[in-house]
């Protein structure tokens, strides 16, 4: 098991600001470990120490309590120097003084390797990020995405054990960081490298990672895969910050394991997936995904009624914002057809029929 | 119909006529920028060029018998300058004694150059790495010692190193030394009390520069296995090498030429180029070869003002 961890981090705390009553708890008890050749993105809102567990693994801050383990060995105490590890930056921070190919040799030669290595290596990161033709450049004279894989590159090249990149796609344009992701994923594969990515981007985090830590207050409030994270949030938070939710008040009548059977208010029983913490039978909050339901105007044998409020187009689907009968907002997604004509306009009075497996329970 | 063809008779008048008009503009903006520069260009001519002329023409004239010039060319100064006359078998030989005050010019200067460099890159660094609140304060602090004369600042080192001064009672204290040093009237008081009077005029660009400095492409070497000596060798330096540069061209040109200091600290052993022309027209009445001496010490300064254009330009090739 050990064999296949990369990165353990126990129980880390830190605490910034001197004087008591200016401390600030960044991150309060961590721990996380991330597999081997695995892409492991911490999520969160600003402020939320995502950035600072990222400082912490790469060495620029020091835990407060805790151990960072790397491969098994405590690298707590180490400088970031001495760190096989390495950071993509947030604005890159390339060097102004030095051309492309300078830029992503410079790990190696810090670390003393032969003017050889150093320079078949340099090619062949240049190679990896397609920039063969840029490497006399100077960083001034390249764009925003050039510098991006040259950032990439420069920390590749020296092959640390784990790659850490702080929201580095967060400064590029929308088509550029599509790009970027599907270019993230490929280097990943390619080199086998150990990714710890931070974004704040939802959408960033689901469609790169095999595993996301959502967080928030300096504390990890869910891990697992995009799927997991997306069909199955432990409380309200995590299903709020990713994806679109409509939060309903039921009933638990009963729990086992893994699912339990919920009841709304109008008494009718559904089956439904709990949270990894244990909940107690009783009043619950659930949550539905808008597109885990249909909308029907035949309300005899809906699940939930209610009235439509308003409905705006996107193309391919059409969202509708209803509000139940018991008074709760919601949120359905129906996907369009060609040539459809049966759009429910406002005020219209509809039923919901909610999917097979389609609500969560969440922790209190 | 009509109109158009009278539009069309009348255009190339019309254009001729506004090309005149934006011509003659163009010559009075001209007049009012010679006005505006006027000033300054008189003061320039009167107190810059009209005296060097003068010294670059006596420079070729013979000394008079009471001090001032007599209208006789010649290149004896230029040659005095380099050259002496043996007494007994006049032959000419290099001027020894002229040679090593260039020689002890040029090391002071340099010496002070490398001296404030080294306590002034630390300083920097310290002030531009201070929270931005109080930067001003210890700005303020650097440039303090400028607000009084250089005279007063002078004497108040003298006091700070002579043989009963505050750094012999310190290193005597100390158990250092175990009798007082003599460093006043040697070149190295001459050394210390430069370094003191221009080290702001090292710290200010240097500062200048460090506080673009981006920091964190220190934390991106730091990260990228450089240790801290690497870091300051391989990107700290190089960036902020205008600063040190002007620094150092700041610093380099008043103390070659330096008067006061090496006057009050140095004594009659440690002259510099400075004293050596003010001697000329002085008590030794030799003025042509004081000019001499004055368009020698302009020549230093220009070629090291020369490095200094040279390395600005390779730095901003757009600029």
């Amino acid at each position: 098991m050990s064999d296949s961890v990369a990165i353990e981090v126990q129980g880390v705390s830190k605490i910034f600001g001197t004087a008591p009553e200016q401390e600030v708890k960044a991150l309060d008890d961590v721990s996380v470990s991330i597999a081997k050749n695995e892409f492991f993105t911490l999520l969160g809102p600003s402020g939320c120490g995502k950035t600072t567990l990222l400082r912490l693994i790469a060495g620029f801050e020091h835990p407060s309590d805790g151990a960072i383990l790397l491969e098994g060995t405590d690298i707590s105490a180490l400088p970031p120097f001495q760190r096989p590890v390495n950071t993509v930056f947030q604005n890159y921070a390339l060097f102004p003084h030095m051309t492309v190919a300078q830029n992503i040799g410079f790990g190696l030669e810090m670390q003393a390797r032969s003017k050889a290595e150093v320079e078949s290596t340099v090619s062949k990161m240049l190679d990896l990020v397609r920039m063969e033709a840029l490497r006399d450049r100077r960083i001034d004279q390249i764009s925003g995405g050039q510098q991006q894989r040259v950032a990439l590159a420069r920390a590749l090249a020296p092959r640390p054990k784990v790659l850490l990149l702080d929201e580095p796609l967060s400064a590029l344009d929308l088509k550029l960081r599509k790009e970027m992701q599907l270019e993230l994923k490929r280097l990943q594969h390619e080199t086998g490298i150990t990714f710890v990515f931070v974004t704040h981007d939802q959408e960033e985090a689901l469609t790169m990672s095999d595993r996301v830590a959502v967080m928030r207050d300096g504390l990890i409030h869910q891990i697992g895969s995009p799927v997991e994270i997306y069909n199955h949030p432990d409380n309200r938070f995590v299903a709020d910050f990713i994806g679109e939710s409509n939060f309903i008040e039921a009933e638990l009548i009963a729990a086992d394991g893994k699912t339990g059977k919920v009841k709304f208010t109008d008494r009718v029983e559904f089956d439904a997936t709990l949270p990894s913490a244990t909940v107690e039978t009783g009043p619950v909050t659930v949550i539905i995904r808008p597109e885990h339901v249909t909308l029907t105007t035949n309300n005899s044998h809906a699940h939930l009624r209610g009235t439509v409020n308003n409905s705006v187009y996107f193309g391919t689907d059409t969202h509708y914002y209803l509000t139940l009968d018991s008074g709760e907002e919601f949120v359905i997604r129906q996907q369009n057809q060609r040539g459809e004509k049966s759009r429910v306009n406002a005020g219209t009075q509809v039923g919901i029929l909610i999917n097979d497996d389609g609500i969560q329970v969440l922790a209190n | 119909m009509n109109q158009l063809v009278q539009d069309k008779a009348n255009s190339p008048a019309t254009l001729t006529n506004g090309a005149q008009a934006t011509l003659a503009a163009e010559k009075r903006e001209l007049a009012k920028r010679w006005f505006l520069v006027s000033p300054a260009m008189i003061i320039i001519g009167l107190a810059g060029l009209a005296p060097l002329t003068i010294i670059l023409f006596y420079s070729f004239m013979s000394p008079g018998p009471y001090a001032g010039i007599s209208f006789e060319p010649t290149f004896q100064a230029w040659i005095n300058l380099v050259m002496e006359e043996d007494l007994f078998e006049e032959t000419l030989g290099l001027n020894y004694a002229h040679g090593s005050i260039f020689a002890r010019s040029i090391g002071l200067a340099l010496g002070t150059t490398v001296l404030t460099l080294v306590i002034g890159f630390p300083t920097a660094y310290f002030i531009a790495t201070r929270p931005l609140s109080q930067r001003n304060f210890w700005l303020f602090m650097i440039s303090l010692p400028f607000w009084s004369n250089l005279l007063v600042r002078t004497f108040a080192i003298m006091m700070f190193i002579r043989e009963q001064g505050f750094v012999n009672h310190v290193l005597l204290y100390l158990g250092v030394i175990d009798k007082p040093l003599n460093i006043m009237f040697t070149p190295t008081a001459v050394w210390i009390g430069l370094a003191y009077a221009y080290l702001p005029l090292m710290v200010l660009p240097l500062y200048a520069s460090m506080e673009k400095l981006d920091f964190r492409l220190i934390e991106a070497a730091y990260d990228l296995y450089a240790s801290r000596w690497k870091v300051l060798q391989k990107v700290i330096i190089p960036l902020v090498k205008p600063g040190i540069v002007a620094g150092s061209i700041l610093v380099f040109i008043p103390s070659i030429g330096a008067y006061v200091t090496p006057k009050i600290l140095g004594g009659g052993k440690s002259l510099m180029l400075g004293n050596l022309i003010s001697n000329q027209f002085g008590t030794s009445r030799d003025w042509p070869l004081g000019s001499a001496l004055a368009l020698f010490l302009m020549a230093l300064v220009m070629v090291a003002l020369i490095i200094y254009v040279r390395n600005e330009s390779r730095n901003n090739p757009h600029g």
